[in-house]
This record gives C-alpha cells, sequence and structure tokens, in this order.
C-alpha cells in the first residue's frame, strides 16, 4: 500500500542525525571553510574505536554514513537506504564539507564492504579508506583510465596519477582503480588498496576550492609504486563484458546518497531564507494565490515544490534499494534533478537574501558554493542526464554518446 | 510506513482503468474533439467502473467503500493519460457527491445522493472558476447575501463542464467573507447559462459560462447548512486531483514524443541520438515522475488522516509549471509535426495549459 508517512523509527533516526548535524556541525562550518586544509579534530569524535588486534569485530564495522544506525530492529520493512539517504540530508543541513570527512567512512570503505575478500575487510575494514578514480584524462569517462597496474612477482608495479581523491590527505589508505590489462579495455580495470607512506605513492598538492573546503581534495602520483599482490579488490580475472559494468553499478547505491547532500545544503538554505522572509513580516503560509504575492513568495513556493520533487525523488530511489527493487533509472533522476534543482535552490536563495547571501556573516554564500558541488561529482548532471534518457530509451552508450 | 508499491487492488483498478482509456478513449480522443463531444456510451462505461460513487453508503446509491485519496490519484492520472476532457466528464458527478459525503448535512445526503448515485450517468456538476483577471478560489468575486429568509447568489462562474444538462450544480462563493457551497438545481430562475464556452482545451467537454442574478438559494442548499463545509479541505482534495490530472497528461505527452523521437530519423539517425533531444526526454521523464510523487505525497498525509494544506499547495503548484513544461517539450520534439493536429501532442498542449490555470475540477 502507498503511504508516504515516515514511520516514528525513520523520524527518530532523523532527529538524531539532525542534532549531530546542528550540535557537531553547524557551530564550525565556517572555521573550517576559512581554514581549509586543516583537519577539523573536533570530528575525531566521530571516529569509529580502534580495532583490537585478533579481535574478528572489525569486520562489522560500519563503514558507511547510511549504517550509522545501530538497532537491533525486529523482521518488518527495511528501511537502510532510506534512512541513508535521511541521514544525509540532515548532515548536509549541517555541513555538506564536514559530512564528506566524516572520518573512517571514506567512498573507499564502501568499495572495500562491497566487494573486499574476508581478510581485505579484517586488515582495512577500519582503516579511512579514499577512492581514487579520476585522472587528468579520466572524468566522466572513468574507463579511460590510464594508470596501470603489472604483476611482478608477489607485487603489483603501478604508475599513474590521481586527481580530485577525497580525503587525500587524512584518509589512511587509498583504493586506487588501474588497468592490468589496457588492451582489454575497461575490462581490465581493478582496484588497489594502497597504503599511506608506500614508496613510490605521493600525495602531491591539495586542491583550493569553490567549496566544500572543509573536505580536503588531492592528488596523488604513483611511481613504481609496489603493492602486495593481495591488494587487489575482488577478482583478478579480467572478463570481457560484464565487470565494468559490475563496478559502475555500485554507484547506483551512491547517487540517491549524493542527491540527498544536495537536499540537504537546499534545505538549509532555504530554511535560513524563509527566516529572513518572516521576520520582514511577510507570511509564508500557502495560503494565497499568484495575484497577491510578493514575488519573494512566489519564488520561495517555487523553490519549495522544488525541494519537494527531490526529496520525492530521491526518497523513491532509496525506497526501491531497500524493497530490492532494480533503481539505476531513479537513482539517476534523483542526482540528475537534485544537483540541478538544489543549485538553483541555492543561488536564488542567496539573490533574495540580498547582501545577506553575499556576506561571510552567515553561511548562506557558503552554501551557494558548496552545493555546486552536487551537480559534478559521482556523475554531472549531464552525465545523469544521459544515463536517465538511456535507461527510459534502452538505449546503449553506442546509440547514445 | 513508508512504501511506494500500490497495493493488490489498486493495480486492480490502475489496470481497469488503464484498458478503459486505451480501449475507448486515447484513439478517438482526435475525434471527440473535432465533433466536440464524449460519446456517451464512453462515459457510462466509465461509470460503471464506480469510482465517483464508490464511498457513497449503500443505501443511498454507492458500494459504501473507504475513501483513499491516492487510489483516486491513481484514478485521475489514468484518465487523463487518455484525455483531459474525459476525465473530468467521467468523474463530473462526484464533484458534487464528494463535498457532499464528506461535508454535507445527513438530510442533504439522504435527498441528494440517491439522484447522484443511479445506474446511469446523471451529469451533476461544479461551478468555482470566475471568469475575471484575478481569480483567487480563497477569494471569490461570487458573493451570497442573506435576504428575505433566503440566501441570495450573484456573480458569473466560467469552464462549468455540462451546466446544460447538469440537473445540479454546486456553486463555490464568498458567504461573509468565507467560501461555501450550494446546491443549486437547474431550473433555478436566477441562474443564467450562456452559450458553450470556446477555450483552448478542454474542447471534447462543453463548458458554459454561467451567471446568476439574485439568484434565490433556500438555506437547506448551503452544504453543511447553517455551519457551512470546510472550504479550505475541499481546495486541498481538488488540488491534489489537479495535480493528479497534470500527471497524467504529461505522461501522455512524454511517452508520446519518447517514441516519436526514437523513430524519426534525420542525418541518417533517430533524432534522439542527440544530447539535445535525449536530454529533454529526461527531464520530462523524472518530472512526471515527482508530479506524481508531489501528488501522492499530499493525498497520503490525507489519507493518514492529517492536514495537506502544505503539500497540495505545492502539489498543484508544481504540477501547473511542470505540465506546461513537459507539453511544450512535447511539441518541441516532434518539431513542425507536433505543431499540427496530425498529432496528440498538439492537444496536450493546449489542455496542458489548463493545469495551473483551473481549479476545483476532480475530487473524487
Amino acid at each position: 500500500m502507498i503511504s508516504l508517512e515516515l514511520t516514528e523509527e525513520l523520524k527518530q533516526s532523523r532527529t538524531n542525525m539532525h542534532n549531530l548535524a546542528r550540535d557537531l556541525f553547524r557551530p564550525i562550518a565556517r572555521k573550517y571553510d576559512i581554514e581549509e586544509h586543516t583537519y577539523p579534530k573536533e570530528l575525531d569524535i566521530l571516529r569509529p574505536p580502534k580495532p583490537k588486534k585478533d579481535s574478528s569485530e572489525a569486520e562489522k564495522k560500519p563503514v558507511e554514513v547510511k549504517e550509522v544506525k545501530k538497532d537491533k530492529k525486529p523482521a518488518g520493512p527495511k528501511y537502510d537506504n532510506l534512512i541513508g539517504v535521511l541521514s544525509v540530508e540532515e548532515l548536509c543541513w549541517g555541513d555538506l564539507g564536514l559530512m564528506l570527512t566524516f572520518p573512517g567512512m571514506g567512498l573507499g570503505n564502501a568499495a572495500i564492504s562491497a566487494v573486499g575478500t574476508p581478510e581485505q575487510k579484517i586488515k582495512f575494514g577500519s582503516r579511512w579508506a579514499a577512492m581514487a578514480i579520476t585522472e587528468p584524462e579520466a572524468g566522466s569517462d572513468s574507463a579511460a583510465v590510464q594508470t596501470t597496474a603489472v604483476l611482478d612477482g608477489d607485487e603489483w608495479v603501478i604508475n599513474g596519477e590521481k586527481i580530485f581523491v577525497t580525503s587525500a590527505d587524512r584518509s589512511e589508505i587509498v583504493v586506487v582503480w588501474a588497468n592490468i590489462e589496457p588492451s582489454a579495455g575497461k575490462a581490465g580495470i581493478k582496484s588497489f588498496i594502497v597504503e599511506k607512506g608506500t614508496p613510490g605513492f605521493k600525495l602531491e598538492h591539495l586542491e583550493h576550492k569553490l567549496g566544500i573546503r572543509a573536505s580536503d581534495t588531492g592528488t596523488f602520483v604513483l611511481k613504481d609504486c609496489r603493492v602486495p599482490r593481495e591488494n587487489l579488490l575482488g577478482s583478478a580475472e579480467v572478463k570481457k563484458k560484464q565487470s565494468f559494468a559490475g563496478v559502475m553499478q555500485t554507484f547506483d547505491n551512491t547517487r540517491p546518497t549524493v542527491a540527498a547532500m544536495a537536499l540537504g545544503v537546499a534545505r538549509a538554505a532555504m530554511e535560513f531564507t524563509k527566516e529572513k522572509i518572516e521576520e520582514s513580516g511577510m507570511q509564508l503560509d500557502y495560503a494565497n494565490s499568484g495575484y497577491n504575492m510578493s514575488s519573494i513568495h512566489k519564488e520561495f513556493y517555487r523553490m519549495e515544490s522544488n525541494l519537494e520533487a527531490m526529496r520525492l525523488l530521491i526518497w523513491q530511489a532509496a525506497s526501491m534499494a531497500d524493497a530490492g527493487i532494480r533503481n539505476s533509472l531513479q537513482a539517476s533522476m534523483c542526482k540528475a534533478k537534485a544537483g540541478k534543482a538544489g543549485t538553483e535552490i541555492v543561488q536564488k536563495c542567496c539573490e533574495i537574501l540580498g547582501p545577506l547571501g553575499y556576506t561571510y556573516k552567515n553561511l548562506a554564500e557558503k552554501w551557494m558554493r558548496d552545493v555546486k558541488i552536487t551537480d559534478i561529482f559521482e556523475g554531472t548532471g549531464q552525465i545523469q542526464h544521459l544515463i536517465v534518457a538511456r535507461q527510459l530509451m534502452k538505449l546503449s552508450s553506442k546509440d547514445l554518446k | 510506513m513508508f512504501s511506494l508499491e500500490m497495493s493488490k487492488e489498486q493495480k486492480m483498478i490502475k489496470d481497469e482503468v488503464a484498458k478503459l482509456v486505451k480501449n475507448i478513449v486515447t484513439e478517438n480522443a482526435a475525434d471527440m474533439e473535432e465533433k466536440r463531444e464524449i460519446p456517451p456510451d464512453a462515459v457510462q462505461k466509465a461509470w460503471e467502473l464506480g469510482a465517483s460513487v464508490s464511498m457513497v453508503p449503500e443505501k443511498m446509491g454507492g458500494f459504501g467503500l473507504e475513501d483513499s485519496p491516492i487510489t483516486t490519484a491513481i484514478i485521475l492520472e489514468e484518465l487523463a493519460y487518455g484525455d483531459l476532457s474525459f476525465a473530468v466528464l467521467a468523474t463530473l458527478p462526484s464533484l458534487i457527491i464528494s463535498p457532499l459525503i464528506n461535508m454535507g448535512t445527513e438530510s442533504q445526503k439522504s435527498k441528494y445522493l440517491p439522484l447522484f448515485c443511479e445506474e446511469k450517468f446523471n451529469p451533476c456538476t461544479l461551478a468555482i472558476n470566475e471568469p475575471h483577471f484575478g481569480f483567487e478560489p480563497e477569494n471569490l468575486k461570487t458573493v451570497v447575501e442573506e435576504k428575505n429568509g433566503s440566501y441570495q447568489l450573484n456573480g458569473s462562474k466560467c469552464f462549468v463542464p455540462m451546466a446544460a444538462q447538469a440537473s445540479h450544480i454546486l456553486v463555490a462563493a464568498s458567504l461573509e467573507g468565507t467560501g461555501n457551497l450550494f446546491i443549486i438545481a437547474k431550473d433555478n430562475p436566477g441562474m443564467k447559462i450562456s452559450e458553450l464556452e470556446e477555450n483552448t482545451g478542454l474542447r471534447s467537454l462543453p463548458t458554459y459560462e454561467i451567471t446568476f442574478e439574485n439568484c434565490e438559494i433556500p438555506f437547506e442548499d448551503r452544504l453543511g447548512e447553517t455551519s457551512g463545509c470546510d472550504y479550505e479541505m475541499f481546495l486541498q482534495k481538488t488540488r491534489i486531483g489537479m495535480s493528479a490530472i497534470g500527471t497524467g497528461v504529461s505522461r501522455a505527452s512524454f511517452e508520446f514524443a519518447m517514441n516519436y523521437s526514437k523513430d524519426r530519423q534525420q542525418f541518417g539517425e533517430p533524432i534522439v541520438h542527440r544530447q539535445s533531444v535525449a536530454f529533454m526526454i529526461a527531464e520530462m521523464g523524472y518530472e512526471v515522475e515527482a508530479m506524481r510523487l508531489m501528488t501522492w505525497k499530499a493525498a497520503s498525509r490525507l489519507e493518514a488522516g492529517k492536514d495537506a494544506k502544505r503539500e497540495a499547495y505545492l502539489a498543484k503548484l508544481y504540477a501547473g509549471e511542470q505540465t506546461m513544461k513537459v507539453v511544450d517539450y512535447g511539441v518541441q520534439l516532434l518539431g513542425g509535426h507536433g505543431y499540427t493536429k496530425e498529432y496528440p501532442v498538439e492537444r496536450y498542449y493546449r489542455n496542458g495549459r489548463g493545469i495551473g490555470i483551473i481549479e476545483g475540477l476532480a475530487t473524487v
């Protein structure tokens, strides 16, 4: 039966995240926007406790934001993905940059937990893992990675350059994408765990960015970097067709999460804008028609309806994942909509706020810079639209380039 | 409970309505517009599905089922996917039945409901829109005053479907500054029905302008009698209904334009191989989803017994804007062909404009 009302359990987990975002993230949001590249030590309390050696606890360590909640819930509908997007919305309402640098919860951790062997999970699961995919010549076209890995005895020798790596400095290990058989094209792409301090593995520089400055983003150069054979994630077998598609499929799960980031930031901006509108004496009570409202009212309602559209598309994608229904189309739909609408909403909020939307005295201008990333990373808005169109029309990437 | 999956019953109803639409509406919509008439047997078939009378108590001619705003939204979307005019006509009696059930007094219900719930489709309708600049359903210019032992109604209404054929019209008017609904019988001498309207859309549905001049209404025909009705709730329901209808019209345009773009060859390949075309289709696709979800969200609140003022307002606003965008893209994607009556996107464009303009249709 259709119902879009959140259960008490869902509301509770949302409230918990909201409180964390309000009490921990908000107060330091501006500080780390200004002190780019400084590690927010306040986040240390979020670090998962280090496992005692020879304890098997490492195995069930939470590695993703969506798994933060610890309920021993009875059988019933599963809401893991829904809880995930609700949590991300709240955390990003607090601060997107800080959420991205949540200790121990790198994208690499998600990869290890998804495809790592039990040994890899034990050895690396509890260490903060960044993910290195993008290269100067391989952005949206991640199949074009030029970094290579060649087996030499019991070690892989990796050469290449990786850019835009989130938590490059703060992470302890990095999951690096490299091709083990360039002649096989994208089927040869595999991922490797590279530990910090490995000879030939160098953090070259950190980016100075438009927004999400609390999160460090860096470039790695790998020069004859040797990692143990067993650091290859998953299977070393080069399968001609499916393997890369399989890799890309894992992004189905992350797109609603990124969309929820846009939602959280946009909502923060709207709440602040609403506060200012109401302080000025205008009422936003959903009672007026276009003939007796100001352009401010009208813009606000339009933004709010778009915010609601974003949210429900995200909930739809998450809810399908919870029900075990394939959601590639809906995952891309929500990311396409949220990246675009989220960015537009915050830009418009700053316009409505006027000087208040341009000053460092509050966070609105920062949100406008921060939110922009959500239409870029994990697949740009254009790529999402491409995927949506292909899926809707069952076209291949050859037909619709 | 959070779920986006239809119940078995909802799926069945959806399929049933979709089948009806496919069999008797889709192919004939252009012809109906041309002749400016929806064949009575088509309407009768939709009537027999019983959507409009399902929640009327059995003793008054209905099925006595529970009111489900979500099921209503599902039905309206399917009907409007076939044709906007058909969707309105097929559910027309519900525009008076639904407010009566929810807000009428017992004596009003037993007096009127049996009349509207007969086996044969009996047109009865609703008048809310007004033919002047600045029309707002919350702030009506049609006014009722108490005079000489009855109410007196003055003002005019437009877009009243089947006004000339209806036995009764439910009229929205302002009484002491608040919205109220009044039941008026067709032979009331204070009501004048004008010629058939000419509008850009809704063309297979006969609509009329009506004027009221010192039109006398007995006290007992004010919905809810002395306590009046919950006009705000009435507006919420009509807004959700219009959003559902907008979703249906948009989906029709989206699907047609998408399939056309896959077939249409230019420069030696389907035009959809161009990103500029594909991106428009992607946008249409997710906006249709978003419209539906917003409609369901608002309906879901009503179904849970909560107020949906905000959600209904936002859903209607969004559906009005996005429907226009989607039907515009529909015409654009077909290019010159989309501008002709050879293809239905031309009609969707005209009909789609109504979603953001017309208030108060669709309250099954």
